[in-house]
């Protein structure tokens, strides 16, 4: 069910990461308002998710009903999802400087009324994983004793705080649901400051096994390491499978990383700038290893 | 003549409608004995979906079954059902425009024993209030299956509101009812008595008890919340010139509120409000609650009495 040149090389992933790095950082810069740091943070792991194959999923065919699921549980990095639409094809790149504007398609959480390709609206944090794991039971029975398709939902760790995504955990263990596949963007930060110096979210790894739950940790800037985990935790069958994508806020951009004050705030015309010229070195860079990947 | 709870036509009508092809499943908290979704759980496993005692839970996935094409009711107790989970209602359910239907049972005070934690006065006005959302109140066992088979037929979100106990029987049959349609009951020029659920069966004792006092009564079943039927409601005002209207629920924000804003708005008609007074449930028997909160047939007559004697 794919289109294009997906699955792509790890080279172009990376590189159309840094794209969308780039269209991040630049609409929430002409919003003047957004998230850019768990956007950027996510960027590897999303590129990854639609462009690695890992989805079965086909942009020009949005409601075919044994395509995999994407849900974005933290709705307010929707401008990843955006971006990655971009590189779909799914939205036109002008399109993006409408993001959280009147009668914008892309809203500052991503709406199912309005853009085809989010599967449901999100924003209000740990409801992702329940939507998930309802979909993904209702899509296992359809499938019978064929394989069902994929649920994949996408969480913050400050997210993980919510009660709600415990009670979802126990459900889909409960249920063996082993087409759902979460990850989480262990970025560390929230909007307080360190998750663990808020409310502690560790060890994230070891809560999710006492829950039943397969878990896979991982580099989350690494295209390899997030495909080949993304690979397995579809592939694993006894369970739901999480993936802990260890990640840096604000990834791309120096004075953003790590940094909890980028979590919703939009860069200035200097600022934005400045990202951007950062982001454009690291788009050329990866260009380059691509393009000599490709003259293998 | 004496009925059955509303609640017991809940699980019955989903079964039916899985045995006449309708792709319903319930999802329950651990309440599907008390809701009768557990019914259909019995008939068909694979329609029935326990999430434990972890209502936030039970509302999305509800959503995520929806999106797999299901119809997908929720169950739990009305102040779960909707109090404690309305964000999940609202940000997920009714943004989104869900398949959905919330049905808890269990509302008002005629819970009884349990006492107030547990007697939902609250849930029509924050169902009201959400965009996308229906809200269907039936006043018996009959209007309950016709209320459900709605929200099974028509598209998107809708809340029932499901009672414990046994309530007398008004209908004969579950046919005739409509979104956005009342229900005139009895014919009258004096005084106008809209009620829901419950209170339906207070408001025609009442008029029995206006009519041996002289005061002839016309009493609707409003049924459809939201949307309320206007043309009704409007036509009988007009024609008498008084309005009570009778919920078990809270004076705000629920039937009262909604003929009130209709009425202020298109024809203001001196109106009073029977329902419970801003104030939580208590433990007793539905009986003596009625009383207590003064929302029997009692207050309602005279309720209407005042209206009449100040015409």
């Amino acid at each position: 069910m794919q289109v294009g040149n997906v699955p792509m090389s790890l080279e172009e992933i990376a590189y159309r990461a840094n794209l969308m790095r780039y269209d991040i950082v630049d609409m929430i810069g002409e919003a003047g308002s957004g998230h850019p740091g768990g956007s950027l943070s996510s960027a590897d792991i999303v590129a990854t998710l639609y462009l690695s194959g890992a989805m079965d999923y086909d942009p020009t065919d949005p409601q075919n009903p044994a395509r995999d699921r994407f849900i974005l549980s933290k709705g307010h990095a929707a401008p990843v999802l955006y971006a990655v639409f971009v590189q779909l094809g799914i939205i036109e790149r002008d399109e993006i400087f409408t993001l959280r504007k009147l009668h914008s398609r892309l809203q500052g959480h991503p709406d199912c009324k309005k853009l085809p390709g989010v599967e449901v609206s999100t924003g209000s944090l740990g409801q992702g994983l329940s939507i998930a794991a309802g979909l993904a039971a209702g899509l296992s029975i359809d499938a019978g004793e064929g394989k069902a398709p994929t649920v994949f939902a996408l969480l913050g760790d400050g997210e993980t705080q919510e009660g709600q995504v415990w009670e979802a955990a126990m459900f889909a263990n409960q249920r063996k649901l082993s087409n759902l596949v979460a990850i989480v963007d262990y970025n560390d930060l929230q909007i307080d400051g360190h998750c663990e110096d808020v409310v502690g979210v560790a060890p994230m790894a070891q809560r999710w096994e006492a829950f039943g739950w397969k878990v896979f940790e991982i580099d989350g800037h690494s295209v390899e390491q997030i495909r080949d985990a993304l690979a397995q935790a579809k592939e694993y069958s006894e369970g739901p499978a999480l993936i802990v994508a260890k990640t840096v806020k604000g990834k791309g951009v120096s004075f953003m990383e790590d940094q909890a004050g980028w979590h919703g705030k939009a860069p200035d015309a200097e600022k934005r700038a400045a990202a951007l010229a950062e982001i454009e070195q690291l788009v050329a860079q990866s260009k380059s290893e691509m393009e000599a990947c490709n003259g293998r | 003549m004496a009925g059955k709870a509303t609640r017991a036509a809940y699980g019955e009508t989903l079964i039916e409608l899985v045995e006449e092809g309708v792709n319903v499943v319930a999802v329950d908290a651990d309440l599907s004995g008390s809701t009768t979704t557990a019914k259909l759980g019995k008939a068909y496993p694979e329609r029935f979906f326990q999430v434990g005692i972890a209502e936030q839970n039970m509302i999305d996935v509800a959503a995520g079954l929806a999106l797999s094409g299901r119809i997908a009711f929720t169950g739990s107790f009305a102040v779960f059902g909707t109090g404690r989970v309305y964000d999940q209602i609202r940000n997920t359910v009714c943004y989104s425009q869900l398949n959905v239907k919330i049905a808890p049972t269990h509302s008002g005070v005629s819970v009884g024993a349990d006492g107030g934690s547990h007697q939902m006065v609250e849930d029509i006005s924050l169902m009201r209030t959400l965009p996308n959302m229906r809200v269907l109140v039936p006043s018996d066992y009959n209007s309950a299956k016709a209320a459900i088979r709605i929200a099974a037929s028509a598209d998107g979100p809708f809340y029932i509101r499901l009672g414990r106990a046994s309530v007398p029987e008004v209908y004969e049959s579950p046919e005739g009812f409509e979104v956005g349609k009342a229900h005139v009951l009895r014919e009258g020029g004096d005084v106008t008595i809209i009620a829901c659920g419950s209170e339906v069966d207070e408001a025609m004792r009442a008029a029995e008890a206006l009519a041996a006092k002289g005061i002839a009564s016309e009493v609707i079943d409003a049924f459809s919340i939201k949307p309320l039927d206007a043309q009704t409601i409007l036509a009988s005002a007009r024609k008498t010139g008084a309005v009570v209207t009778a919920e078990e629920h809270s004076i705000y924000g629920g039937l009262g509120s909604a003929v009130a804003e209709l009425l202020a708005e298109r024809l203001p008609t001196p109106m009073k409000r029977i329902g419970v007074q801003d104030t939580f449930g208590t433990s007793g028997t539905p009986a003596e609650l009625f009383a207590e909160f003064e929302i029997d047939a009692e207050a309602i007559a005279r309720a209407a009495e005042m209206l009449v004697a100040s015409k």
